[in-house]
């Protein structure tokens, strides 16, 4: 066998630092895909047929087609159309939109099975539709909704690793960086592993607490 | 002596799904102060007649009033959005399931809509909270999240959330037949105390003993329509129709078995 684990320290803050952009990058896109999975699913339940059409459209692409082709497009496709987005930022926007659409199903399942009791007391009271669905239900349905949200931001995680092709220097193109100076792929790949299993066991503590914290308002 | 002007004014409503007619040609007026109570078997159409005041079930034909303003006016639907909310905050309802935000306190229960739709401040809100909380008996139950709390709580607190609204008429959707049977008389108790205030109540309920201990007059329904109605003392003691006999009949018969 012929492997040197002690190339490892002389390149671990690059690897490291590879980390700090990977869990950036996880969490502003996490927010994005959250709010945005709200807003589509509040759409695609309660918007009329002409909004509700172009979104439905922009969902099937987000779903159908690779998150890669969807980086490449976003950052190099755009350009030609005056958009230049830092690579971070179409990281973020890449990501943060192909798990909106995710979450959007869950939360249109979710608001779907909010009691319709609920919205007709909010109604009752005066409240408008948007109102009611504001304050009283999507509350709700974002409650239930947290454990398999959950389930896709672990998988936003792992699928991070794509926006090193955009020129990301979060933890997977960090490992190759490294690599490429000592030539020791195994090494790397295994230190960038284990870093990603931490930085998912720090997500599923988040959200224990989280759901801890749900159960105490019940 | 000439008749009060109506409080609530149901004219000539119809509804149907379909080809099913669940109201057919129902005339009811309520006055203000005045406690109604609707009873008569399941699909007979009380609940639709009771939503259909504050338009949850609308109707298809026919009017209800509310004072000078018709609640199922027909309006072009920004407007109509507009004119419901607007009156449906003088119409309070209370729910068979109580329907009560899980999410929010017992507090938060009661001062959400205040707050929304009449600007209250969080000072304004408490004291209004405390107040409404007060009078259904839970004001140590302020903090409670609703899970926490018995059926019979949280009626009570329902009645509360829709009181805080100061509304003029207060429905009644057989607020008791959730409930375990030891439960039932708290929240009567709280309806009782209402009808002492005058509030104007109109009550879709199988519980004939609180209609006859508390209403004012007897609505009974079949089939979509009203079949008798009169004071319960008339109602109940010495009914005209034999529908009614027949329903009284086999209601305390199921009550005493």
């Amino acid at each position: 066998m012929n492997l040197d684990f002690s190339v490892i320290p002389a390149y671990l803050d690059v690897v490291l630092l590879g980390a700090v952009w990977t869990i950036a990058i996880t969490v502003a896109a996490a927010l994005l895909s959250f709010v945005g999975g709200i807003i589509l699913a509040v759409i695609a339940l309660y918007a009329p047929l002409v909004v509700r059409l172009p979104f439905r459209l922009f969902a099937w692409l987000f779903m159908g087609t690779p998150l890669l082709l969807q980086l490449f497009l976003i950052y190099f496709g755009l350009v030609q159309i005056g958009i230049d987005l830092p690579a971070f930022v179409a990281g973020v926007v890449g990501l943060g939109l192909h798990f909106a659409v995710y979450n959007s199903e869950l939360i249109q399942t979710s608001i779907l099975a909010v009691d319709r009791g609920q919205m007709e007391a909010a109604r009752t009271l005066g409240l408008s539709r948007g109102q009611a669905l504001r304050k009283v239900v999507v509350p709700q349905a974002v409650r239930d909704v947290i454990p398999p949200i959950g389930n896709n931001m672990i998988a936003l995680l792992k699928d991070s690793a794509l926006v090193s092709v955009i020129g990301v220097s979060e933890l997977t193109l960090s490992a190759q960086l490294a690599i490429g100076r000592t030539y020791r792929p195994f090494e790397f790949y295994l230190l960038a592993a284990v870093v990603y299993y931490v930085i998912n066991l720090g997500m599923e503590a988040v959200q224990r607490r989280i759901e801890r914290r749900i159960a105490a308002a019940r | 002596m000439t008749e009060p002007k109506p409080f609530v004014n149901i004219r000539n409503a119809q509804k149907s799904y379909g080809t099913l007619e669940v109201l057919k040609d129902i005339s009811l007026q309520v006055a203000r102060g005045e406690i109604v109570a609707i009873i008569g078997p399941s699909g007979s159409g009380k609940s639709t007649l009771l939503r259909a005041i504050n338009d949850l079930d609308p109707l298809t034909g026919g009017e209800v009033w509310l004072e000078d303003t018709q609640i199922n006016k027909k309006l072009p639907h920004r407007q109509y959005e507009k004119h419901i909310n607007q009156v449906r905050q003088d119409i309070g309802m209370v729910f068979q399931h109580f329907n009560l935000f899980p999410h929010l306190s017992v507090r938060e229960n009661v001062t959400l809509a205040p707050k929304l739709l009449k600007g209250l401040s969080d000072d304004a809100a408490e004291a209004l909270a405390r107040e409404q909380l007060d009078k259904v008996g839970l004001l140590d139950r302020i903090d409670y999240y609703p899970s926490r709390l018995s059926g019979g709580q949280k009626q009570r607190v329902a009645i509360a959330r829709a009181l805080a609204m100061k509304p003029k008429v207060m429905l009644f959707d057989e607020a008791t037949s959730a409930l375990d049977p030891e439960l039932v008389e708290e929240v009567n108790l709280v309806m009782k105390k209402l009808a002492e205030e005058h509030m104007t109540m109109i009550i879709v309920t199988h519980e004939m003993g609180f209609a006859e201990t508390v209403c004012d007059r007897v609505i009974f329904m079949d089939k979509g329509v009203v079949v008798e109605e009169g004071p319960p003392s008339k109602i109940f003691r010495n009914p005209d129709n034999e529908r009614t006999q027949n329903f009284l009949r086999k209601h305390l018969a199921n009550a005493n078995r």
